[in-house]
């Protein structure tokens, strides 16, 4: 395979998430029990051969820089290339980047240092395991110039103005690119990039110069005649989260066998930030049903139909019923939970009550008590 | 320049574990899985990180293989440091006297070379079958108090016990004035965990003297603390309370595990401050189906729950069907247990296939004849139907029953 160059964006789409990125970013959202969005997107840069990394971050990005460390659970703590954390950089005559191309612009020298062919990248917003070197094997083959990822879906209403949708001819060459889309459904562009590395450059120079600020803007959309745009179909399951509802439904389809089978296959696994915690502790009355528990969990009470994180302690006679219950959470005893959404260390004390509904469940922000 | 340790261990890990069969037939006892996500080993290591030990030798000897793999460079449990970490240490050929470990002092022999390399004032040295928390460096502190030459951990065990352990007579202030290995007349209920801390100048000399002698079986208990006692040196025990448990045997190798189930047994592995170190699978968290029943049970990542499971321990990437029931059980990383398939008071190790229907292990209440603990040995396949009974120890696939029998 050729070389590859791999670029994370992690601030993309944090302002749609509410509480659960009021204090990260949205690469550092805690997904799946023991996950952090952007294992996915590093686990998949890793499983596809691609060992040289950049994280470009904007602003909150403490969390995240504390999650991947030097990258050495992804294999990504290398001698040469492996993973580089990019904060913004202080220019004179800028502030933070305002789009894509800013930002990027702001880590040119990275990119021009690295040795690479190709460059990928992609956002933090979508769960998915992609093998990006079959979408490399499709870039070649189409000789494109840019090919972006798409899966024609349905998109919610929470997440329209907030989604892109391509139109493409019979040979996959996309010749339109709508942003803000208002349709029930489309081709919806799953922020993953892959493009030759002087095109890119070309671009990051090109739009320097003209003071541009928007990749989709002023590429996708702007030279779309110009430029050999592909799209490629992904076929498999995706988690477009751009909204907490669709936080919460992608969390849910985790429940899902054919989902977990998708996103989790023994060949390409994910990997993250190593905790150490002890197996789930099951009590003597504990009654679990159709859940995804990580490990460090006492569970004494009922849970059902929930996602619960690493270290979570549901005490005896509580209720945990469609919840996301993340790391640290604790649930007192007697206590009735349904449809809630508890970012880390969040306290119910004993007995409280707390209902939320499936199209619109409660979000108890980072160590609250209830 | 190697910089100067205060002090280092010396895990003794070559050992057979011979008394567990189908478990240790392809690997060292050290590396035998417990407690639903670690191996014996993760015990003691961890006990050095937590204790501040930097540098550790681990010696192995009987299949290595997965050992080495498992230790790897020591990253999991902080050991991959620029000075010192941790090192496994084969038996190797020198220029004279190439020899197996003949011995435990042998082995500590012939690392001398080790060893000095670290100028250590005090050698910590270790066993990879018992698990335990500890924190040596109160061990060290008595060591220094005492000013001993030598300081040995002991507890307490029940008078009727002791001639089953090394036993060691004491004064009022825990200076030792006579060791009997598994005595008829125990003069004391002080058992040896075989833990020692020793001042390393008189641990070398030890060792050199015990080497020259050709009667002697280059043991610690048999030779190098007897031949110490005879020269009145400072020989001390450090009296521990916490939970020890040899893990030698299955039936013991099974209570040790049951033994986390039990809410009053005090071996605490939630406890933050003394953390328990394992290579951890990169596996998603474990699923539990709407027909799965768990109770009373340690669960590990990678799990997939559809059946029943009550007092056992599933290590990570276990499947248990739908229908499936597990009883007072132990099952080791990646086996299947199939639909209507029954397991209990049994040992299913890694990567083993319980068929449909089989039926493993029986409780002592419904056994006929002789009650123990079942073992399926690694990779073993159990057929449809069939039965593995109590006490049996599986090595061979069994194959499938005919359901009309």
């Amino acid at each position: 395979m050729s070389k590859v160059l791999g670029i994370v964006f992690s601030n993309m789409h944090e302002t749609s998430m509410g509480d659960l990125t009021e204090n990260r970013t949205m690469a550092s959202v805690p997904f799946g029990g023991r996950y952090r969005m952007i294992d996915f997107m590093l686990s998949n840069l890793v499983n596809s051969g691609i060992h040289d990394v950049g994280i470009i971050t904007k602003n909150n990005y403490q969390t995240l820089m504390n999650h991947v460390g030097n990258g050495k659970e992804w294999d990504l703590s290398r001698k040469k290339g492996g993973l580089s954390i990019l904060p913004p950089y202080g220019r004179s005559e800028a502030g933070v980047f305002r789009g894509r191309i800013e930002a990027l612009a702001g880590i040119k020298q990275y990119i021009n240092d690295s040795s690479a062919e190709y460059v990928i990248m992609t956002d933090c917003d979508t769960i998915a395991n992609v093998a990006y070197d079959d979408i490399l094997a499709y870039h070649q083959a189409k000789d494109a110039d840019i090919t972006i990822v798409y899966q024609h879906k349905q998109v919610a209403k929470s997440q329209r103005n907030n989604t892109t949708v391509i139109k493409l001819d019979e040979n996959h060459r996309v010749y339109d690119v709508v942003k803000d889309h208002a349709e029930e459904e489309g081709n919806v562009f799953l922020d993953i990039i892959v493009i030759r590395k002087t095109l890119l450059e070309r671009i990051i120079t090109e739009g320097q110069a003209r003071g541009k600020v928007s990749f989709t803007q002023e590429v996708l959309q702007g030279q779309k005649d110009n430029l050999r745009i592909f799209g490629y179909d992904f076929k498999g399951y995706i988690g477009d989260i751009k909204s907490i509802e669709a936080y919460y439904k992608c969390s849910m389809d985790l429940l899902d066998k054919n989902v977990r089978n998708q996103l989790f296959p023994a060949h390409r696994p994910v990997y993250t930030r190593v905790r150490d915690e002890v197996p789930v502790r099951y009590g003597v009355d504990a009654k679990v049903s159709h859940s995804m528990l990580a490990d460090g969990c006492i569970i004494e009470g009922e849970v059902e139909n929930s996602i619960i994180f690493r270290g979570v302690k549901v005490g005896k006679g509580a209720k945990v019923k469609n919840c996301v219950l993340m790391e640290g959470t604790v649930v007192g005893e007697n206590a009735k939970l349904e449809c809630v959404i508890s970012d880390k260390n969040v306290i119910f004390r004993n007995s409280r009550t707390l209902t939320g509904c499936e199209t619109y469940p409660i979000v108890i922000g980072k160590g609250r008590s209830v | 320049m190697i910089s100067k340790k205060e002090w280092i261990a010396m895990l003794l890990a070559g050992g057979q574990g011979s008394r567990l069969y189908a478990l240790t037939r392809n690997l060292a006892k050290p590396a035998v899985p417990y407690g639903g996500k670690y191996r014996i080993i993760d015990f003691p290591l961890s006990n050095c990180v937590n204790s501040g030990i930097d540098t550790v030798g681990v010696l192995t000897q009987y299949q290595p293989l997965l050992l080495n793999e498992y230790i790897g460079n020591g990253q999991p449990w902080d050991l991959d440091r620029v000075h010192g970490g941790v090192f496994v240490l084969p038996p190797y050929q020198k220029s004279a006297n190439s020899d197996w470990y003949t011995g435990t002092a042998n082995a500590i022999y012939q690392n001398i070379t080790f060893m000095d390399r670290y100028q250590p004032e005090y050698v910590v040295i270790l066993s990879g079958d018992h698990i335990y928390k500890m924190d040596y460096s109160e061990m060290l502190a008595y060591h220094k108090e005492k000013n001993a030459d030598c300081t040995i951990a002991v507890m307490e065990v029940p008078m009727e016990e002791a001639s089953r352990f090394g036993i060691m007579a004491t004064n009022e202030d825990g200076k030792v004035y006579e060791f009997q290995e598994k005595p008829k007349q125990p003069k004391s209920n002080l058992a040896s965990m075989g833990i020692y801390i020793f001042t390393y100048s008189k641990l070398r000399k030890y060792l050199v003297e015990d080497e020259a002698n050709p009667e002697s079986e280059n043991d610690f208990g048999k030779n190098i603390i007897p031949n110490m006692l005879g020269d009145d040196q400072r020989l001390f025990a450090w009296p521990f309370a916490g939970y020890w448990k040899d893990v030698g045997t299955i039936d013991s190798l099974w209570e040790a595990n049951m033994d986390l189930l039990n809410p009053s047994v005090p071996l605490d592995l939630y406890d933050d401050s003394w953390k328990i170190y394992a290579r951890n699978p990169v596996m998603p968290p474990q699923y539990v189906s709407d027909s799965a029943v768990v109770r009373n049970s340690m669960v590990s990542e990678g799990c997939e729950v559809h059946g029943e499971v009550d007092f056992s321990i599933l290590f990570p990437g276990v499947t248990v069907e739908e229908g499936a029931s597990i009883h007072d059980s132990i099952i080791m990383p990646g086996s299947v247990v199939k639909k209507g398939a029954t397991v209990e008071y049994a040992i299913v190790a890694e990567n083993t296939v319980i068929d449909e229907n089989a039926k493993v292990g029986s409780r002592p209440s419904e056994t006929e004849g002789e009650w123990g603990v079942a073992v399926v040995g690694a990779g073993v396949h159990v057929g449809k139907n069939a039965r593995v009974a109590a006490k049996a120890m599986i090595e061979q696939n069994v194959p499938e029953v005919c359901d009309h029998e």
